[in-house]
């Protein structure tokens, strides 16, 4: 058996409504043998009985709907093999409205089959399609100039759209190889075609063959977005396991990883795998699982690199290249959801710099949404800083989608980081953290001896609603369920922590360190397991903002008192002050429902 | 350098574990077949040896014994979270194809399609298997499965070659696959609306043949209805006895079932042939799909 033979490679086939992609496919799979028995006998008598003429496209239409509508639905994946390899056919309708079907099977396509017809030539969707392998990153791609049959098998008819479209291709960074066939005749397709005795280069089935497969991109800065971290300790299973795709590079035991945006360090105690021995190395497209050396507090969303290599980016601002597919624009000041490797973060549209028309390249500018199938050019904004790469350096992990209303309606890529307010902050953070003495005993261990996870509950609201009251409240409340648990006056920091940038008087500019300090000792307690209550007045978001940006947990908890609310983004707004125990009974019920404290 | 199964292997437990990540209350349904039994053992992979949520067998009471004995082995042997729902009214009122009184593709709507939905969504009693009293109780838990791990496989029919991995069904269990979501990548459709939920699919880019390759490369235990049974008989899929019917094979072990596929008397030979079921209307098995059919 030829070696290569089990080699596997995925092939989209793109174009416009009726250009002939489903002909095309099946005539390829009837002239290499590939349909299942009797099925090619099977359309054929049922074009007979129905009276309507055969077409190779019916071979693809499985379903009632399509043979009804006479129409291809979805990406259907069809198996093929050449003597060369096995292929993964993503058929791609064409219809405008499933383009998400095309960029669901160019996604996952090493290479890309791009059908235009000789008598229509080049269509809005055959451009659309080909500025959207660019930007989903295929870039082996063959052009099929289809219906030569029609075209009196003209060379002239030919090399007018071969050249048209390798004009428009330049333009967006792509080449691509043309091919003169006719679908329904079977030219060029799997035979070699004597009506254009005018063509030499390869037959569609030859250029397929001829698509190299790019190998896994193993020498690059190693890259594992964190899936999840395992601990299956009820089954008897004491390990601690780190579990991720591998996206570029390598890793072994010994390694030393950093974890971004928190910057926790920590080495590679073991593989692991199930069923056989642990492997050596995990490297790119390897589904991942590794023990570490010290019990840093890791979540999903984490980037892990290696120590020494270029470092991903951090941030909450950046300028993306985007492409939307949602009825409804993209617009400013809505909230949406961007997911980021196995990061998830809500998200805001800052601004729209330009929008393109992707399948006339026709720029515009100064409009403040990015209407259905249009490219834009736009700055984004998350609730807390993430970790990525720049497009240009590692497109893997520039890439993004946008979640509006459940559904994913978008997609780009990450081409700038910006400036935000809490940048220097997060570098002073990520030194502590670089830094950060590790103990020997893991967070986890610590919740489970105290049965809660450590949370910052924040109290705030306006001055004189009974904040401290209720603190105190909370406190005795918790305290004498037998939870560990610490009211922190804000005096406390004020004098103390605080002496040295304490000014009398109304200045209020050290409230930004003032915040940090406090998000520090926090950071301090949180650390030690502790459900630490504190109280502020009047707290915003993007106070809140420094506060996050200090403390290394997901477990803050807001509480707003009293009506009269800033834009903080609350977990809990109690309008109504004046019961504290009631409302400590609320506040009681939110860390339940969060999963800090388990018992009733 | 890795192969085609390693590649195959590793998407399928990317999916896995994108799955546990996301949803709260995830389940994977097993029918014992070769499919979820391959699905089952890369879950054990993916999540390094435990498989952290319950596996749920639709149980019709027509499936072969032998299914069902090997099953409950299983589910003893590695421990398994084991959760059966059933039809219990229709089997009561005889409404079955076996008992005569509806046709093959309405027991196929009332014994797998409508007990999957109801159990699911906890409509119906669960009954799930208790091991330290070695046997199964009746579930007090009927909170709904957001996410539904499925095994099924593009080439299987045309239907399912439409499949997303990540593909959403609605209020009532159905499937509109003239609207599904993109999926970008490696991003998948973890969103979603209160009261509907998500079927996963990890196996969605596994052929028949493939499975049998990962079988017999794994050692994976199978049941042996899908071997030569001594009278040159053997299963190509399974079902339940009344509408699955052996084929004519002597192939005894993986290996021989491989050679079957690859250049024997199997190559191009749809899987399903000897499923009565979808030989009853050309779209019969895509109608049941489109209602909450696996």
């Amino acid at each position: 058996m030829n070696p290569a033979a089990d080699e596997k490679m995925n092939i989209v086939v793109a174009g416009h409504v009726d250009h002939g992609k489903s002909t095309v496919i099946g005539r390829l799979l009837a002239d290499t043998d590939s349909l299942p028995k009797g099925k090619l006998e099977q359309i054929q008598e049922l074009c007979r009985r129905t009276s309507r003429p055969f077409e190779y496209a019916f071979l693809l239409d499985a379903l009632k709907d399509e043979q009804a509508q006479g129409i291809t639905i979805d990406s259907a994946r069809i198996f093929f093999k050449s003597a060369k390899r096995h292929y993964l056919i993503l058929d791609a309708p064409g219809h405008i409205e499933f383009l998400r079907n095309m960029v669901t099977g160019a996604s996952h396509a090493e290479a890309a089959l791009l059908v235009i017809d000789a008598a229509e030539g080049v269509r809005e969707n055959s451009r659309r399609h080909g500025y959207m392998l660019s930007m989903l990153g295929v870039h082996q791609i063959a052009v099929l100039v289809n219906k030569m049959d029609l075209a009196g098998w003209s060379r002239d008819a030919f090399e007018k759209i071969a050249d048209e479209y390798k004009h428009f291709l330049q333009e967006i960074g792509l080449s691509a190889s043309f091919i003169p066939v006719s679908g329904m005749a079977g030219d060029n397709i799997a035979r070699r075609s004597e009506r254009m005795a005018w063509y030499d280069g390869p037959t569609v089935l030859e250029a397929l063959d001829a698509f190299i497969k790019e190998p896994l991109p193993v020498d690059k800065p190693f890259r594992m977005p964190v899936q999840d971290v395992y601990k299956f300790t009820s089954a008897g299973d004491q390990r601690r396991i780190v579990v991720g795709t591998v996206e570029t590079g390598a890793v072994r035991t010994g390694d030393e990883l950093i974890f971004y945006p928190s910057g926790k360090k920590s080495r590679v105690k073991t593989l692991e795998r199930f069923g056989s021995p642990p492997p050596q190395v995990y490297e790119a497209g390897q589904a991942a699982a590794f023990t570490l050396e010290e019990q840093i507090y890791l979540t999903r969303g984490q980037i892990a690199a290696r120590a020494g290599e270029p470092a991903p980016e951090i941030g909450r601002r950046f300028q993306v290249h985007l492409f939307w597919m949602g009825k409804e624009p993209l617009r400013t000041g809505k909230d949406y959801l961007l997911k980021v490797g196995t990061a998830k973060q809500p998200m805001r549209v800052e601004a729209v710099l330009s929008v393109m028309d992707a399948s006339d390249l026709r720029m515009k500018s100064g409009q403040d949404f990015v209407g259905y199938h249009d490219v834009a050019d736009c700055i984004l904004q998350t609730a807390r800083a993430i970790a990525f790469d720049l497009s240009d350096r590692f497109p893997t992990l520039s890439r993004f989608v946008i979640v509006d209303e459940y559904e994913i309606r978008g997609g780009g890529l990450i081409r700038k980081v910006l400036p935000d307010a809490e940048e220097p902050l997060r570098q002073r953070v990520m030194q502590r953290n670089l830094k950060w003495a590790m103990s020997t005993l893991s967070r986890e261990q610590r919740w489970e001896r105290y049965s809660q996870k450590a949370a910052l509950v924040l109290i705030t609201g306006r001055k004189n609603v009974g904040k401290k009251t209720l603190a105190r409240a909370l406190e005795r409340k918790l305290f004498a369920e037998g939870k560990l648990v610490y009211f922190m006056g804000i005096a406390n920091v004020l004098y103390g922590v605080d002496a040295d940038i304490k000014t009398p008087g109304p200045d209020t500019s050290h409230r930004p360190e003032h915040l940090r300090r406090l998000g520090e000792v926090a950071n301090l307690m949180l650390d030690a397991g502790m459900i630490l209550i504190v109280t502020a007045i009047g707290l915003t978001q993007s106070d809140l903002e420094i506060i996050r940006a200090a403390v290394d947990s997901d477990l803050i908890e807001v509480v707003w008192l009293g009506p009269d609310m800033t834009d903080i983004q609350a977990d809990l707004q109690i309008d109504n002050p004046d019961n504290p125990d009631e409302a400590a009974a609320q506040v009681k019920r939110l860390l339940q429902q969060k999963g800090i404290i388990f018992s009733v | 350098m890795a192969d085609h199964l390693d590649q195959l292997e590793n998407l399928s437990i990317h999916i896995l574990r994108e799955a546990y990540a996301n949803f709260k209350s995830l389940c994977m349904l097993w029918s014992v077949g070769k499919d979820s039994t391959v699905l089952l053992w890369l879950a054990r992979k993916a999540f390094l040896g435990h498989v952290p949520f319950p596996l749920v067998h639709i149980d019709t009471s027509f499936k072969i014994p032998e299914m069902i004995e090997y099953r409950d082995r299983l589910t003893r042997q590695w421990h398994l979270d084991m959760i059966y729902g059933i039809n219990t009214e229709a089997l009561e009122r005889k409404e079955t194809f076996p008992d005569g009184k509806v046709d093959r593709l309405r027991c196929c709507k009332l014994l797998k399609t409508e007990a999957l939905k109801n159990t699911l969504s906890g409509a119906w009693p669960r009954y799930r298997f208790n091991h330290s009293a070695d046997r199964y109780e009746v579930d007090p838990n009927r909170e709904p499965f957001t996410g539904v791990i499925v095994g099924l496989r593009a080439d299987e029919e045309g239907s399912r070659s439409k499949e997303r991995y990540f593909s959403k069904r609605d209020r009532l269990s159905e499937w509109d696959i003239a609207d599904q979501p993109p999926e970008f990548w490696n991003q998948y459709k973890t969103d979603f609306a209160p009261g509907t939920h998500v079927r996963i699919h990890p196996l969605l880019d596994w052929t028949e043949l493939n499975i049998w390759e990962y079988i017999e490369r794994e050692k994976i235990p199978t049941v042996s209805l899908y071997y030569d049974q001594g009278n040159g008989k053997r299963y190509r899929s399974l079902g339940c006895w009344p509408c699955t019917f052996p084929i004519n094979s002597t192939a005894k072990n993986p290996r021989e079932i491989i050679e079957e596929l690859r250049s024997g008397q199997l190559k191009n030979i749809a899987e399903r042939s000897g499923r009565a079921q979808d030989a009853e209307d050309g779209g019969g098995l895509e109608t049941l799909r489109r209602e909450g059919y696996m």
